[in-house]
């Protein structure tokens, strides 16, 4: 971003990367295959790279309200001084920090899921899909995330991201608003959970593994982490691939 | 005739009717015991939603059974309680039937939709008992239920068996009265539900029918003004609240937590930003987050006052799902029962919040808070709207912010947030390294 900056370039859409999708060996992969998916498309397009900081919404759902406003602050007063309109990005954590609750702290962006932009461009004919390639006709299912579907009613952008790969898209027990979480919500991601009979994560991955679906698909860096620790827990992982909706694309791109 | 029973009849309901009062005063109290919050905009939408999902059940509807059962006593309430009107007048006035020479036929009409509907209501409460007691679903099964919850969950349930079946008795023998020949009992034609248990009182003397009649009629209407009292103390008061509840409904994205002014102005500062209002003076900062009911928002008290119970928030909880503590309707249920503790404790000039209790702590235990989500699923689950996460996340507001007591593994996660400005400890200027892969592939 500073550098189209500094040559007076003002990009389209500023891709926020999030922490997972900077530092998470798994995630990394998700940030480079959009970047990609982003490059072959040519969106113009900017990240803030070390002048990102964590959106805040672990600390500020963890009941650390200072802290969030802190983070938010700093990223808004980044944003806004590189006079950034449009937002999108692959975290839905992220997504919903800076579409709903930065505005309070002056920050006022047009804000989309990736799930949202990648069906744009599918739409658009941008992204041509070459038929699912190796998706081709298998069972896949999709894991709401709480922060995309409930959180802001987004669920059929990534089922249509989905679809277009054809697909057959197939739907656990509990989906779209009664989805379950994958356990790591509301920074439960960055404790051990409390007691309990069973860890949610395992739940969710019965449920998933119960659809017959040979890709669980996510769009969230950390149901990412969570389904693909439960189909390791379950010993699944030599048939059962957990992958995010823009590595789904970029592969099938043959990027 | 003695005008004793119309005398007895107006004492009854002026003391049912100071009771009420009396008992709406201390609830709307309890609810203002919360810190005061305006949430008046989007005047069409609010009503939208209320005529939608308080008066038209809409979210009832995602569990079909007990949404079907719920109606019909739903229906039922709102229906009978039309003839209630006709009861009172005939009360005051000493009268008999006093609509039906107004109403003619119609009136016939009238009385057999009234008895098909008590027959539904009384259907249902016996299903409702059912599932209950004896089939034991499971979200009524839950250790917060224990106790009275159980018991007032029972017991609406039989007295509503109860008055229905007082009303269908009042109908068949009123009629078995009026075949006689006894002209203070109007003959109305054919009631077809009443019909069907009047061979159980054919054969008694017109004194014993009479007897029969009256006591089913002051039982029910007495029976009906002791449950508007009762319904005051009870769950059930959801057949009143639900509607201002809806009406107050969070309207913004479900993921959006509310954010905290007080703390801006402070960050502000921290970074040198020049807050909006420099010269307004600091607001009166009490605490941060919540400890007690009078630290929520009166919006929070009044969904905890609007609760019934029902468990759906729970049943659809991943922690509670998984075994962990957390019931979001405990959460609900605990705030009502501190909230009517401190009134009572005010009202009988006790120490209200100042009795060394708190709601968190003493009701609410940090574990159950700490095992939510806040995926959203009890606020999505729950068929009147309640918001059981706001609750949460103040409580973790305090715990955070006023204790410092929140687990260690998320004051790591704050230190790491503080120092390289993400929840992981990763060094910040390592934020663009990702894109090093993807030069070199797009290089070849």
């Amino acid at each position: 971003m500073a550098e189209m900056a500094s040559n007076g370039q003002s990009p389209e859409v500023l891709f926020w990367v999030g922490c997972a999708g900077s530092f998470d060996e798994r995630y990394k992969a998700v940030t480079q295959a959009f970047v990609k998916i982003l490059n072959k498309v040519g969106v113009s397009f900017a990240v803030l790279g070390p002048e990102e900081t964590c959106t805040g919404d672990p600390a500020r759902r963890a009941g650390n309200e200072f802290l969030f406003q802190m983070q938010a602050v700093a990223n808004i007063q980044v944003m806004n001084a590189y006079e950034v309109k449009k937002v999108v990005t692959a975290c839905p954590h992220c997504f919903n920090t800076i579409k709903n609750e930065y505005p309070a702290l002056g920050g006022n962006y047009e804000v989309i899921h990736h799930s949202q932009f990648l069906q744009q461009l599918i739409n658009e004919g941008k992204v041509r899909l070459q038929g699912g390639g190796e998706f081709k006709g298998k069972k896949i299912t999709f894991h709401d995330s709480c922060y995309l579907g409930r959180a802001n009613d987004v669920y059929e952008a990534p089922r249509e991201v989905i679809k277009a790969l054809d697909v057959e898209l197939v739907e656990m027990k509990r989906c779209k608003t009664k989805g379950l979480c994958c356990g790591a919500g509301g920074a439960q991601m960055f404790k051990e959970p409390e007691q309990g009979k069973k860890d949610i994560n395992i739940e969710r991955t019965e449920e998933a593994l119960a659809t017959g679906a040979q890709a669980i698909a996510v769009g969230c860096p950390f149901c990412l982490t969570m389904m693909t620790d439960g189909v390791k827990n379950k010993e699944r992982e030599a048939d059962v691939k957990v992958y995010d909706l823009a590595e789904m694309i970029a592969k099938d791109m043959g990027i | 005739m003695s005008i004793l029973p119309q005398l007895a009849f107006v004492l009854i309901l002026g003391a049912a009717g100071f009771i009420l009062t009396k008992r709406i005063k201390f609830l709307r109290r309890n609810i203002l015991l919360g810190k005061a919050e305006t949430r008046n905009d989007q005047h069409e939408n609010r009503w939208k939603t209320m005529l939608l999902v308080a008066l038209g059940q809409q979210k009832m509807f995602k569990r079909i059974v007990p949404a079907f059962l719920h109606l019909l006593i739903y229906v039922g309430f709102l229906v009978i309680n039309l003839e209630v009107l006709e009861f009172v007048l005939d009360g005051i006035l000493g009268t008999h039937r006093l609509f039906a020479p107004f109403l003619g036929s119609l009136y016939t009409v009238a009385i057999n939709v009234f008895e098909f509907l008590a027959v539904a209501v009384l259907v249902s409460c016996v299903a409702f008992l059912i599932r209950r007691n004896v089939m034991k679903v499971e979200r009524f099964n839950k250790p917060e239920l224990k106790g009275w919850p159980a018991l007032d969950a029972n017991t609406i349930l039989v007295v509503e068996i109860i008055l229905m079946f007082a009303i269908l008795t009042m109908n068949a023998t009123d009629q078995i009265l009026a075949s006689r020949g006894d002209e203070h009992y109007p003959a109305l034609g054919t009631l077809f539900f009443s019909n069907l248990i009047r061979p159980l009182f054919e054969g008694m003397s017109d004194g014993a029918l009479v007897f029969i009649e009256r006591f089913a009629w002051w039982f029910h209407i007495v029976g009906i003004l002791a449950f508007a009292v009762y319904v005051t103390y009870s769950k059930h008061l959801h057949i009143f609240l639900a509607f201002p509840n809806t009406w107050y409904s969070n309207l913004k994205p479900k993921g959006e937590i509310r954010n905290m002014p007080e703390v801006t102005n402070e960050v502000n500062m921290m970074l040198g930003i020049a807050s909006e209002n420099p010269s307004a003076p600091p607001a009166e900062i009490g605490r941060f987050g919540a400890k007690d009911v009078n630290d929520l928002s009166w919006i929070n008290v009044l969904n905890a006052y609007s609760c019934t119970e029902c468990g759906r928030c729970t049943s659809e909880c991943p922690a509670n799902l998984t075994g962990k503590k957390l019931s979001p309707r405990k959460i609900m249920m605990d705030v009502r029962d501190r909230a009517e503790e401190v009134g009572k404790s005010l009202d009988a000039g006790g120490p209200g919040f100042e009795d060394g209790k708190s709601l968190l702590g003493d009701y609410i235990t940090k574990e159950e808070i700490n095992a939510c989500t806040t995926c959203n699923a009890c606020v999505e689950a729950c068929p009147v709207n309640i918001d059981p996460l706001s609750i949460i996340l103040q409580l973790r507001r305090y715990v955070a912010m006023e204790e410092s007591g929140t687990p260690a593994q998320w004051n790591s996660m704050f230190q790491n947030m503080e120092t390289s400005f993400s929840p992981w400890k990763f060094s910040p200027s390592d934020r663009f390294n990702w894109s090093e892969k993807v030069k070199e592939e797009e290089m070849k």
